[in-house]
């Protein structure tokens, strides 16, 4: 197995607080690993400190299975879930400024390329929009090519079409064949772009592998669901059970097939029907709740 | 120490600062602002120390010719004479010091009012008991002119408000500008380049350095076109004194720029600092005189040390030998503020 990168019993506390408790993983290169969990759940300390910007309580990182050293910041690109940068330049000098920072860096024109630059890159830095400014973040980790790339929450903020915008950008660096490691709160986003998650909570891992894995494992089943108004039955004794959730009614099935037949059976009208098949999102309140966090 | 880096840096903190208009134009615009005004305001003979009250008078404004007070009094420099209809609104303004002495206008036995808590009643009562002297009683005393060129009051207040302006321009444009990238997240993400904390601090100093001389080039070379200043010393004497006196500014603008993410906790430091030394480092008025404690105390400051190193050489003609122990203290500080500044420094606390 081709690791590149290693964590192994990591934990950081914040006075009494556990941020990080006990976490272990390790990543093959070219994957997508994507960190999930609610807001608190230590997602952002813990790769703040695999990317050494605070110091880990205990624990060990290995990087290409070396404990990391100076040159680790040469080969890793980071995006941070809020950056500002430096006042009063352009995109443009931007770029050069941080490609003046590395050793190995490709042609400026490349990242213009690929991260969709051009229209703004003699703009100042503060004067742009949003999904421009995640794009030219986004560069600005990419600027020294590196290995294995960090995005904590790249799309937070974003509309849906800067959204999908970015999410192409990453399949292409994906493509490319990078080690990325992404934090969102965006299950639709997880399971569109990685190949592995984690979720999080109160600091730990409580689950970690494939999308389709954890969704086989942590969300058996197919929900039915039609408003409630359309189910009216014309005979009695429906044998599965109805959930009433607002204005429609959902019943759980494993046999879709089964469930369909005796509703066409009882003569209920199925035109405002619709079938929704269980997704990440719905792994992710299965495991951490619905209660709100903050 | 890569020069690469460091060099990047250095330039897009120059260009940030070039392209700031307002506060660009404003490290310019100050100091001249400040020079000219109190070139203006002390530069000419019309400059007001003390201001006399007389009445009775039919308005604040009198004819010296009709005046009718001792005319040796009347001949007196930098005394302004302001009237008043009766004595009560005289009183008044004496009172609450808005004027330094009241006369009853007329011929003698002349009629005064002065405050005992006023120092500078104290001096007007005194000049104006001289000048009833009459002049067969001419005092024993021989006036005796100072040789060589005069120094103007606004050629000593020069170096000062340069040399204040540059302390502030050292502290905040370095103490401030890096606590508040430390805050907005910029020096988190610089952290994660290769690019080292002591070259980072390099190059905010080598900027702020170049900005400092730079801006005193400019100001000097404005202020010299209109008042014409006396410089007894070389200018390459001064020019190392204000080169010293930056380093040692700026670093001291480091160490307080190495820790800390409250802009409004750094503001009260920074206030803290520059206030004291402002007043205390004889930026605009001498401690000649001052007690013993005061001075030694205005020694901890290095803008004490400049000034005095720049007035030697600017009014006494004093070379670099004998600037010596200016010299040696401003080079030991901007070592100490360095070594302590690159210890203390974090990207990100």
């Amino acid at each position: 197995m081709d690791l590149i990168l290693e964590v192994k019993n990591l934990v950081k506390h914040y006075g009494k607080v556990v941020a990080v408790d006990d976490v272990s993983f390790a990543l093959e290169k070219g994957v997508c690993f994507g960190l999930l969990g609610p807001n608190g759940a230590g997602k952002t300390t813990t790769i703040e400190v695999i990317e050494d910007v605070i110091l880990p309580t205990s624990g060990e990182i290995f990087y290409k299975e070396s404990p990391r050293t100076p040159s680790f910041r040469e080969e890793v690109g980071i995006q941070f879930q809020s950056t500002a940068l430096l006042n009063f330049l352009t995109v443009r000098e931007t770029l050069q400024t941080f490609k003046s920072f590395f050793k190995q860096t490709g042609p400026i024109e490349e990242l213009v390329e690929l991260c969709r630059l051009g229209e703004f890159l003699d703009q100042y830095n503060d004067k742009i929009s949003g999904g421009q400014r995640q794009r030219f973040l986004l560069a600005l980790a990419l600027i020294n090519r590196p290995e294995l790339l960090f995005l904590d929450e790249p799309s937070t903020g974003l509309d849906p079409q800067a959204r999908r915008n970015l999410w192409d950008l990453i399949q292409n660096i994906k493509a490319a064949g990078k080690t990325i490691i992404l934090t969102t709160h965006y299950m639709e986003e997880a399971q569109f772009l990685c190949d592995e998650v984690a979720i999080m909570d109160y600091g730990k891992i409580i689950v970690q592998g494939t999308p389709d894995a954890l969704i086989r494992q942590h969300s058996r089943g197919t929900t039915v669901v039609m408003p409630k108004n359309r189910f009216i039955f014309k005979k009695d004794g429906f044998p599965l059970t109805v959930r009433t959730v607002k204005n429609n009614v959902e019943i759980k099935t494993e046999d879709v097939n089964q469930c369909l037949e005796q509703l066409i059976a009882h003569g209920v009208d199925l035109s405002d029907m619709t079938v929704r098949s269980p997704n990440l999102e719905t792994v992710f309140l299965n495991l951490t709740g619905r209660q709100l966090r903050e | 120490m890569r020069f690469r880096r460091l060099w990047a840096i250095l330039k897009a903190r120059n260009l940030e600062f070039f392209r700031d208009k307002s506060a660009f134009g404003w490290n310019f615009i100050f100091p001249f602002l400040l020079v000219g005004g109190f070139g203006i305001i002390f530069g000419g003979k019309s400059y007001i120390e003390y201001k006399i009250g007389v009445f009775p008078a039919e308005s604040q404004q009198v004819s010296m010719a009709a005046l009718d007070i001792p005319q040796p009094f009347k001949e007196l420099r930098h005394l302004k004479f302001i009237g008043f209809p009766n004595a009560a609104e005289g009183l008044k303004k004496l009172k609450h010091h808005r004027i330094d002495f009241l006369i009853k206008a007329g011929q003698g036995p002349h009629q005064y009012w002065v405050s005992d808590s006023s120092p500078k009643g104290y001096v007007v009562e005194q000049m104006f008991i001289a000048s009833l002297i009459p002049p067969e009683n001419e005092p024993n005393a021989e006036k005796k002119e100072i040789k060589g060129s005069a120094i103007r009051y606004i050629d000593w207040l020069f170096p000062g408000i340069l040399a204040m302006n540059m302390m502030f321009s050292a502290l905040w444009g370095v103490g401030y500008v890096v606590v508040r990238y430390r805050k907005n997240g910029v020096l988190k993400r610089l952290k994660v380049t290769p690019l080292t904390a002591f070259e980072y601090i390099t190059a905010q100093a080598i900027s702020r350095i170049f900005l400092l001389m730079f801006t005193l080039a400019v100001v000097w070379t404005g202020c010299d076109l209109i008042f014409s200043f006396v410089v007894q010393g070389s200018y390459f004497s001064l020019f190392i004194v204000f080169f010293l006196g930056s380093l040692s500014l700026t670093s001291l603008g480091l160490v307080l720029a190495s820790r800390g993410t409250s802009e409004e906790f750094t503001t009260g430091v920074l206030n803290f600092i520059s206030w004291p030394m402002m007043f205390l480092s004889e930026v605009w008025f001498s401690l000649e005189g001052a007690p013993q404690w005061v001075k030694t105390f205005a020694n901890i400051f290095p803008l004490t040390h400049m000034l005095t190193a720049a007035r030697k050489v600017m009014h006494e003609g004093a070379g670099l030998i004998q600037i010596g122990p200016e010299i040696a203290i401003l080079s030991l500080t901007t070592l100490g503020c360095l070594v302590l500044g690159a210890v203390l420094f974090s990207w990100n606390r």
